[in-house]
């Protein structure tokens, strides 16, 4: 059974179909690339499964549990996490506080116990800060700690959201266009961390890309969308050169 | 109930005429809301200050009414428009807060120097129409009414005129949504923002000097710019005419509801329907939707 | 020239982590517990009512500072604290019930505003509070049965176990232990995983999401939190008035208590309590400042409201990080000297992007 199973999926505002009619699935430990034109309805997908949209019909099933009308907060608490297109982060706090606040679902202590800062809140706290060392050795940002992130360069920011998301220890991680704005040495960078994840953290990725040679490089298995609806599925190889998709997207 | 034909006119006349004050209000704030985002908490300070201004221009200065009134709408213009030169152009840029505390601000600052200049009391002031009253078939009005109608409708059809149908307008538009590709369009926005500035005080003027004969010439005048954020909320954000819709249902429900409910409700009734909208139709009646995209 | 060093990693989480840290702390402690001893007494009141207004506006920052909710409307909390805590105290309830009778009175009024509130954000969410910050004030001038309307409601004098706190310097260590709680208990929430949730609500709604922060509730929360120490500010402040009346709590006491934490620095417990300082001290010094003016229209409202106006367009035109942002830069000259660079702090200019299409 696939880990993410998308079931006739369709997203319409009004007359216009945002995804229209998709099925698709993703297996454990693969690495997932959808690709297409812009306006393909890519990131919706991404929004529908995060609960930012709910869908207008069809379904999402992770780990055979429906997921398709979960609150929105409770996606990282099924182990699902993401990036965005335009980086979200939290502009004004260090990249420490950004990856402590990804380990939000592991918080102990209500109100008064924190109020208090009993002894089992502290040791929380140094386990939260403990954990995100693994996150900050394997993506190489001892630098940049206490650096608040507005002052970080762009392509550290697009690390520091992944770490970000790598805190909640998920289990499928759904990357928004990684490598958008990165150049060459830091695309490269982008393709071994990828792999890293996937091999020694164990987690599944599903990235929105535009860049094809990263693609080629990382991806297990391609799906090509256009206009809400699965173009082509396969391999790199077997999409890429796929007629429609060319036509539609890769240009001759 | 009985109904009172005579009363039913007379408090939609009233109505008519507190709410298109407060319409011209809101007129004023949704320029500058427009053109350059911010909510100008200040507007009610202006058009107290303008009264105080031509209070003192007719009795202390001896003007004549219809030299004195021109006189305070360019002065308090021109008072907008240095406003937005001074202080507002050099916030550019920053989260919407700064601008609303810096508004707030210079509210202060205006409704302090009012007070240093001429003191406490509350004054009258001297009006072609102050005091006069019409008779039509049983039904007194006040001449004011009459004429705060007649000058709202002016007003607004100029406004319309003015932001649909000339390229200054349009600018002002433009500048307003995305200001670095107005400047890059050429557009002198800086000068255009100033000029709504001095749109918008002038109609702060206006109203003062309009609303000064029925509250007195006092500093207790800027109240009505809370009023007028509740005309805004219920008619709509992002055009005058959601401001004048707004404004004469808030005149109209207030009167009514000084008749028709318990005492006290009249006086809070605008703000408990500025918090129902905002919380079930934030929109407002005619307004426009905004999302934000991830 | 201070270097930071870590061994642990509760190094860095440890609040007083260096010896001058310590010795600050303990001196100011010193010297806050034997000023009633050392001042003339007029001084100790003005001292306790900075207490008070310094708690209220800890309890505003946590809302507008850290959660980025913005409220015109925190006096109508404050009020309904004093209001509540002043019918319950003169039902004969001892003191401390009484005042967090008050508090938790206060808490549920912010319920009620928070759950509206998470429909509404930004400019709309402060017309929203200044709208219920005005109608508490109707209610209260008019509910006579209950507050005495207008012409007020006196309140019983404070007392625990016995022992009365009406005097001034009971008044004063009455005040200052609220405010020593208040702070170290908000400073515990704050640096902990609710605090930092606070945050991600305030920068980022989507990215607190998607990391399980579920947003209305943290707004609510947030409301929560900040109204019950509004409401305990305003026990307080009921027996610093000793005659609850709806003006004392009108629009005027929302915009100084805004005021406050804008000018202390939005998004620290420091600002506030500098921004309470400056602000409480303010019609002190203009009244010692006044007999010095030319002609001195003698009209301590306009000065006073003029003054207000100026600081806060001062600061928002040149110091838009507020009171703690300049003590910060100042804390980075001392520390890094000789090495401080002119530059450090300088800001890059910026154009209006309409937050309407974000």
């Amino acid at each position: 059974m696939s880990l993410l199973q998308v079931e006739n999926l369709a997203l319409h505002f009004g007359g216009l179909k945002a995804i229209d009619d998709l099925s698709f699935g993703v297996e454990k430990g693969e690495v997932f690339a959808i690709i297409g034109p812009n306006g393909a309805g890519k990131t919706s997908v991404f929004n529908v499964i995060t609960r930012i949209f709910s869908p207008t019909e069809g379904r999402i099933l992770f780990d055979g549990r429906d997921i398709t009308r979960l609150p929105r907060e409770a996606i990282a608490g099924a182990r699902i996490a993401r990036t965005f297109q335009n980086i979200e982060l939290f502009e004004k706090a260090t990249v420490l506080d950004n990856l402590l606040l990804g380990r939000h679902r592991f918080a102990r202590g209500g109100f008064v116990a924190q109020m208090l800062r009993l002894p089992h809140v502290a040791a929380a706290e140094r386990a939260d800060r403990d954990a995100i060392e693994t996150i900050i050795n394997v993506l190489e940002l001892s630098p940049y700690r206490t650096v608040p992130v507005s002052e970080l360069p762009y392509g550290v920011r697009k690390i520091v959201e992944i770490g970000r998301a790598l805190a909640i220890d998920p289990t499928l991680i759904l990357l928004d266009e990684p490598a958008s704005g990165l150049n060459p040495e830091e695309t490269r960078d982008l393709s071994f961390w990828i792999e890293d994840i996937r091999a020694d953290l164990d987690v599944t990725v599903i990235m929105v890309e535009h860049d094809m040679s990263l693609v080629a490089d990382v991806a297990d298995r391609v799906l090509c969308m256009n206009l809400g609806r699965v173009l082509a599925t396969g391999t790199a190889a077997e999409v890429q050169s796929h007629p429609d998709v060319v036509a539609a997207y890769l240009g001759a | 109930m009985p109904v009172d034909f005579a009363q039913i006119v007379q408090l939609i006349v009233n109505g008519v005429a507190i709410g298109s004050i407060y319409a011209l209000v809101a007129a004023g704030l949704v320029m500058t809301y427009k053109a350059t985002e911010v909510l100008n908490f200040a507007h009610g300070d202006l058009l107290m200050a303008s009264a105080f201004v031509c209070w003192g221009l007719i009795t202390l200065a001896g003007w004549p009414f219809w030299l004195a009134a021109p006189a305070t709408i360019a002065a308090i213009a021109l008072l907008a428009a240095l406003i937005d030169m001074l202080a507002m152009r050099r916030i550019v840029g920053q989260p919407q807060f700064a601008g609303v505390m810096l508004t707030i601000a210079v509210g202060f600052m205006l409704r302090g120097a009012v007070s240093l200049t001429f003191g406490p009391d509350a004054r009258n002031l001297p009006t072609p129409w102050s005091g006069q009253t019409t008779r039509i078939s049983g039904v007194v009005l006040t001449n004011l009414s009459f004429v705060i109608i007649a000058a709202t409708l002016l007003v607004t059809l100029a406004l319309f005129a003015f932001l649909g149908r000339t390229r200054i307008g349009i600018s002002v538009q433009a500048a307003s949504q995305n200001q670095l590709a107005a400047y890059l369009s050429g557009i002198r926005v800086k000068w255009v923002n100033s000029l709504v500035w001095a749109i918008a005080g002038a109609l702060a003027a206006l109203c003062g000097i309009l609303l000064a004969p029925t509250a007195l010439v006092d500093i207790s005048l800027w109240h009505v710019v809370l009023k007028s954020l509740a005309a805004l909320v219920l008619g709509g954000f992002g055009s005058i005419a959601g401001a004048l819709v707004g404004g004469i249902g808030i005149g109209l429900i207030e009167q009514f509801a000084g008749v028709y409910m318990p005492d006290g409700v009249k006086d809070i009734v605008a703000y408990v329907i500025l918090i129902v909208m905002l919380i079930v139709w934030p929109r407002g009646l005619l307004g426009e939707a905004h999302g934000r995209r991830v | 020239m201070r270097f930071h060093y870590e061994t642990d990693y509760g190094d860095s989480q440890r609040l007083l982590r260096y010896a001058g840290d310590w010795i600050a702390w303990l001196a100011l402690a010193v010297a806050l517990l034997v000023a009633p001893f050392v001042l003339p007494r007029f001084m100790i009141g003005e001292l306790s009512y900075i207490f008070i207004l310094a708690t209220a506006s800890l309890g505003l920052m946590v809302l507008m500072g850290y959660t980025g909710q913005v409220s015109l409307g925190p006096a109508a909390f404050v009020a309904i604290g004093a209001y509540v805590h002043a019918v319950v105290l003169s039902m004969g309830v001892p003191l401390p019930l009484s005042l967090l009778g008050g508090s938790l009175a206060t808490a549920v009024a912010g319920v009620i505003v928070g759950v509206p509130a998470i429909r509404v954000s930004g400019l709309y969410l402060a017309m929203v509070t200044m709208a219920f910050s005005i109608i508490v004030e109707h209610i209260i001038g008019r509910w006579k049965s209950v507050t005495g309307g207008h012409t007020g409601l006196p309140v019983p004098d404070a007392a625990l176990f016995g022992y009365s706190l009406a005097g001034p310097k009971g008044f004063y260590y009455l005040c200052l232990a609220v405010l020593v709680l208040v702070f170290i208990g908000l400073v515990n929430v704050l640096r902990s995983s609710i605090g930092r949730a606070f945050e991600g609500v305030r920068d980022s709604e989507a990215a607190a999401y998607s990391l399980g922060v579920s947003v209305p509730a943290y707004k609510i929360g947030a409301f929560v939190l900040s109204s019950g120490v509004l409401g305990l500010a305003g026990g307080l402040m009921a027996h610093h008035v000793q005659h609850l009346t709806p003006e004392g709590f009108g629009l005027i006491l929302s915009l100084e208590l805004v005021l406050m934490v804008v000018i202390g620095g939005l998004g620290s417990l420091r600002g506030a309590i500098l921004g309470a300082i400056l602000i409480g001290f303010l019609p002190r010094i203009i009244s010692m400042v006044k007999p010095l003016l030319p002609g001195a229209s003698g009209q301590q409202f306009g000065l006073e409201i003029f003054i207000y106006g100026l600081i806060l367009l001062l600061f928002v035109l040149f110091e838009p990080t507020g009171l703690n942002g300049r003590w910060l830069k100042l804390k980075a000259l001392v520390t890094h000297f000789p090495l401080y660079r002119r530059d450090t702090f300088k800001r890059t200019k910026t154009y209006m992007k309409s937050e309407r299409y974000r």
